[in-house]
């Protein structure tokens, strides 16, 4: 079996710093140092062998202090995600959720439920760091996605093409590989059977396999011939030769903005064929060289609002944080489309607005100055302290020097020959500007 | 239905983000004024534009920059066509835009919601249509051959689901997967690497048929809105402050891509603010001045496209536009008031923006597309609407246009198979005609297997 390589540096606090961004919502306080000390083999293992969940911080608001209603209040759904990523002792397995629901991506413009779309992200939790064999059949059963993709409409004397074509294409194969448009209309047919009652008022209700509804006849898939039924549709998907390498392939690139070389994908693919198991291929790619040396990611705008958060030391107390996400181009349990969400097309003119705008709110809670005819705590008119003090605030995260320089430089330059009543005034403008400059550098939108 | 509720909760999430960022903060007492709002706000401006803040809106400090600064961005790109597409959101009711009042099927499918003949202007390619009563504005532009009405457009097997259907035309083919923008596809074609104004989303995110896999495009809510506020920061302070924006964006990213994206959107982002400094309201004065009236109210269409004529005028680099136009078209429910009021201020404001550019003389420059991703049934429903059906009605909109109907009304004899109107032209064709014929680029570069599609006429 090749050997995959594993991280041999040093394992300080810009590891540490980088494995918490890519397996998780970043450190909080203190947290990449207290990491650093356990080691990569350590670390990693705290990540993927975590304790029994313990939520660390306040509980989650809506801006009246009202507690959320995450199944019925429209927004409640996001914020209650969210609060979970920014309170979870488990971050990967949470960041995990997050990757299931880009690959299985499914919308509620398209399911029209909070419930539902709750429920499945109860599903892709629990198998979050489990095997994808068995992630894959309760997917395919789940009634969100039944909604999503058609299964429900998928009759045998009308087969639906949609959830088997996906199933290939999104899932498990990639497009065009491996199988042949016959093969889609021929897994149509293997997955019907599966419906659901229309209640007034409720909508789709008690979903289930009627072996009724189910196209019993024999099916050619793959080159095989049986009368498969929907399990055997999954298995033969996740047993297809070439599914190996996509899956390695895909979960790889969720971790590492470059892909594998070829010996490490061929060790990935080999742990992965044991049992289908995602945990062992998860450590092998935390423990990889490419995730420490190689080039940074830009955060998804989730988890850029966590994280800012989570550095912060601030939960979720208010439901800006909806439309404030949505506006960077990330409103959860709404994927764009089933394809899940672009990863190569995170920032443009007004994304970028759009994350100014979260730092700008991530950062009302510690605004400095007069409020409310209350004096603040006086700044110093002193531009290095005044620069430490915005990277203490935001959890001090790393930044390239060049980067420092900037502030410092902005700094030095506002307070450059103040007097008179500037003296005083100007020294927590500097500082509220130097937060809000650090939040939104490129060092700090990437990790 | 959830689609239809996600249509107007998503407007309350567009106007939530439109507030993002807006209000200075409030002057303390006993602050020296100007606090370094005034002046300093606008040296900063024009160090940071010089150009463009002398061309337009500056003109009360900077006389002769003023002419100056036309000419130089005149002779940048002097004769630049620009094409507008102008989405209607929902699916708007094409037995509606031009009922058919002749055809006898009518009252019968629709015995709530059907027009009578003499409601509004008749059409005088058809003599079966009336135009809706709020699209007069468009019979008058129709009547100086300046629209050319597409009564029957969609595509093969037509998707009625909103988000694949409006898919379908925003990437210009029938193709799910497919990801960049047909615009997007013409500005990696013929766009430069430097200007995000190139493609210009007039709305709070980047509307797809822009998306693009090289070059920069821009999207902002509206151009006087462009801005870069924080808690806490005012004056000076706040101005330095937006422009250390470029100064990060322009550090060296050392070969690494994500740090690359980041920082090129920090750069565009820093370009754009520029480019847009001479729309930003300052000092209380209004930024925009239009040489006609727009419908007023809290709309931001009609706003947004009195902008994108001062863009114009003032020769900002622009090459194709899109936004979304007034109102919500996905009518289930009591049609006819909202339909009427929609139509009304959308039909209203394209009228004022074609006669601000002939005022400015721009109007042989721009064509405006006005499209939606799908008519609606025949029959109406029972709740006094009408649901998803399959052709739609579209516009092109402009002074070189040829002034005559693209297709034809497919009448309701011949309905498909889900009692919906048939396709009398395909979105690929005019898209065709759009590229070669207006922005003169070789459509089969842009659209999947373009020479499938009959090319219309679409310009004098």
């Amino acid at each position: 079996m090749a050997a995959i390589p594993t991280y041999k540096g040093a394992f300080g606090h810009a590891e540490a710093e980088r494995l918490l961004w890519r397996a998780g919502f970043g450190p909080r306080r203190g947290q990449a140092a207290s990491l650093a000390r356990l080691g990569l083999d350590g670390a990693v293992r705290s990540l993927t062998h975590p304790p029994d969940e313990r939520w660390i911080g306040p509980q989650p608001r809506d801006e009246k202090g009202r507690p959320l209603a995450p199944a019925d209040a429209w927004g409640h759904d996001h914020l209650w995600w969210l609060d979970r990523m920014v309170r979870t002792s488990r971050p990967l397995v949470e960041r995990m959720t997050l990757v299931w629901h880009d690959w299985f991506a499914t919308s509620n413009s398209g399911v029209g439920s909070q419930k539902m779309m709750l429920a499945q992200n109860r599903l892709l939790r629990r198998h979050a760091l489990g095997s994808f064999d068995r992630l894959l059949v309760s997917i395919t059963a789940n009634p969100a996605m039944l909604v999503w993709l058609s299964g429900t409409d998928n009759r045998k004397d009308a087969p639906n093409e949609n959830y088997g074509r996906e199933l290939m294409e999104l899932f498990t194969l990639g497009e065009g590989n491996g199988y042949t448009e016959n093969d889609v209309r021929e897994q149509a047919r293997t997955l019907t059977g599966w419906t659901s009652t229309w209640k007034r008022g409720k909508g789709q209700t008690d979903f289930r396999f009627d072996p009724k509804l189910h196209d019993t006849g024999m099916k050619t898939v793959f080159g095989r011939k049986g009368a498969f039924s929907w399990r055997d549709a999954v298995r033969l998907c996740v047993n297809h030769p070439q599914h190996a390498q996509f899956f390695v392939e895909k979960l790889w690139s969720y971790f590492v903005p470059e892909p594998p070389d070829a010996r490490t994908r061929a060790g990935l693919e080999v742990l992965y064929r044991k049992n289908f198991e995602v945990k062992p291929v998860l450590d092998a790619v935390l423990r990889h060289p490419a995730l420490y040396t190689g080039p940074r990611m830009v955060k998804p705008p989730v988890v850029y609002i966590t994280g800012l958060l989570r550095g912060l030391n601030r939960g979720i107390d208010t439901s800006a944080w909806v439309w404030l996400s949505d506006g960077a181009g990330q409103r959860l349990f709404n994927p764009p489309n089933v394809a899940g969400w672009d990863d190569s097309r995170w920032l443009d003119t007004s994304a970028f607005r759009g994350r100014w705008n979260i730092a700008n709110t991530a950062l009302e809670k510690v605004t400095l100055g007069d409020r409310k005819g209350k004096k603040g705590p006086k700044v110093p008119n002193n531009p290095e302290a005044i620069v430490i003090e915005a990277l203490t605030a935001l959890g001090n995260p790393t930044i390239r020097p060049e980067t420092h320089e900037v502030l410092l430089t902005f700094a030095r330059d506002s307070l450059h020959g103040v007097t008179g009543w500037k003296a005083e005034s100007y020294p927590p403008l500097v500082a509220n500007a130097v937060r809000q400059l650090l939040a939104v550098s490129p060092d700090m939108q990437t990790c | 239905m959830a689609c239809c509720n996600e249509h107007s909760r998503s407007e309350i999430v567009r106007r939530g983000l439109a507030e993002a960022g807006r209000g200075l903060p409030a002057i303390e007492p006993g602050m020296p004024l100007p606090a370094g709002t005034g002046l300093d706000r606008r040296t900063f401006v024009a160090r940071g534009v010089g150009l463009a803040l002398a061309v337009y809106g500056g003109a009360a400090l900077r006389p002769r920059a003023f002419d100056d600064g036309i000419a130089a961005a005149a002779a940048a790109s002097p004769q630049q066509k620009v094409f507008v597409s102008i989405f209607l959101d929902g699916g708007a009711d094409s037995l509606s835009l031009l009922a058919p009042t002749g055809d006898s099927l009518y009252p019968q499918f629709r015995p709530r919601l059907a027009l009578a003949a003499g409601a509004g202007p008749a059409f005088t390619e058809d003599p079966r249509l009336t135009w809706h009563p709020s699209l007069s504005p468009l019979a008058q532009l129709h009547g100086e051959g300046k629209v050319n009405v597409i009564p029957g457009i969609g595509y093969d097997h037509p998707n009625q689901s909103h988000f694949t259907s409006r898919h379908f035309w925003e990437v210009g083919a029938a193709d799910e997967r497919l990801a960049t923008g047909w615009l997007g596809r013409y500005l990696d074609r013929v766009g430069r690497p430097d200007n995000p104004l190139q493609g210009l989303s007039l709305d709070w995110s980047l509307q797809p048929s822009l998306a693009t896999a090289n070059m920069p495009v821009a999207a902002v809510d509206a151009p006087d809105r462009y801005d870069f506020w924080a808690r806490g920061v005012w004056g000076e302070v706040s101005n330095r402050m937006v422009g250390t924006i470029a100064k990060l964006g322009a550090l060296p990213t050392n070969g690494d891509p994500g740090l690359r994206a980041a920082s090129e959107a920090a750069a565009q982002s820093a370009r754009l603010y520029e480019q847009l400094a001479p729309f930003r309201p300052k000092d209380d004065r209004k930024s925009l001045v239009s040489p006609v009236a727009y419908p007023g109210g809290d709309d931001r269409f009609p706003r947004r496209l009195a902008g994108l004529a001062a863009m114009l005028a003032a020769g900002l680099p622009l090459r194709v536009v899109a936004l979304s136009a007034a109102g919500r078209y996905d009518t289930h429910d009591n049609q006819a008031q909202g339909l009427s009021d929609d139509l009304k201020l959308t039909a209203d404001s394209l009228l004022a923006f074609q006669r601000d550019l002939e005022a400015r003389g721009l109007a042989d420059r721009v064509l405006v597309h006005v499209w939606t991703e799908f008519g609606r049934r025949a029959k109406e429903n029972g709740s006094g609407g009408t649901d998803h059906g399959a052709a739609g009605t579209g516009f092109l909109i402009g002074s070189q246009v040829s002034g005559q109907m693209i297709g034809e009304f497919p009448g309701l004899a011949k309905l498909d198979d889900h009692g919906n109107l048939r396709a009398t032209s395909d979105f690929r064709g005019l898209y065709g005609s759009i590229l070669e014929d207006w922005l003169g680029t070789d459509a089969a570069a842009i659209i999947p297997r373009a020479r499938k599609f009959a090319r219309p006429k679409i310009l004098r």
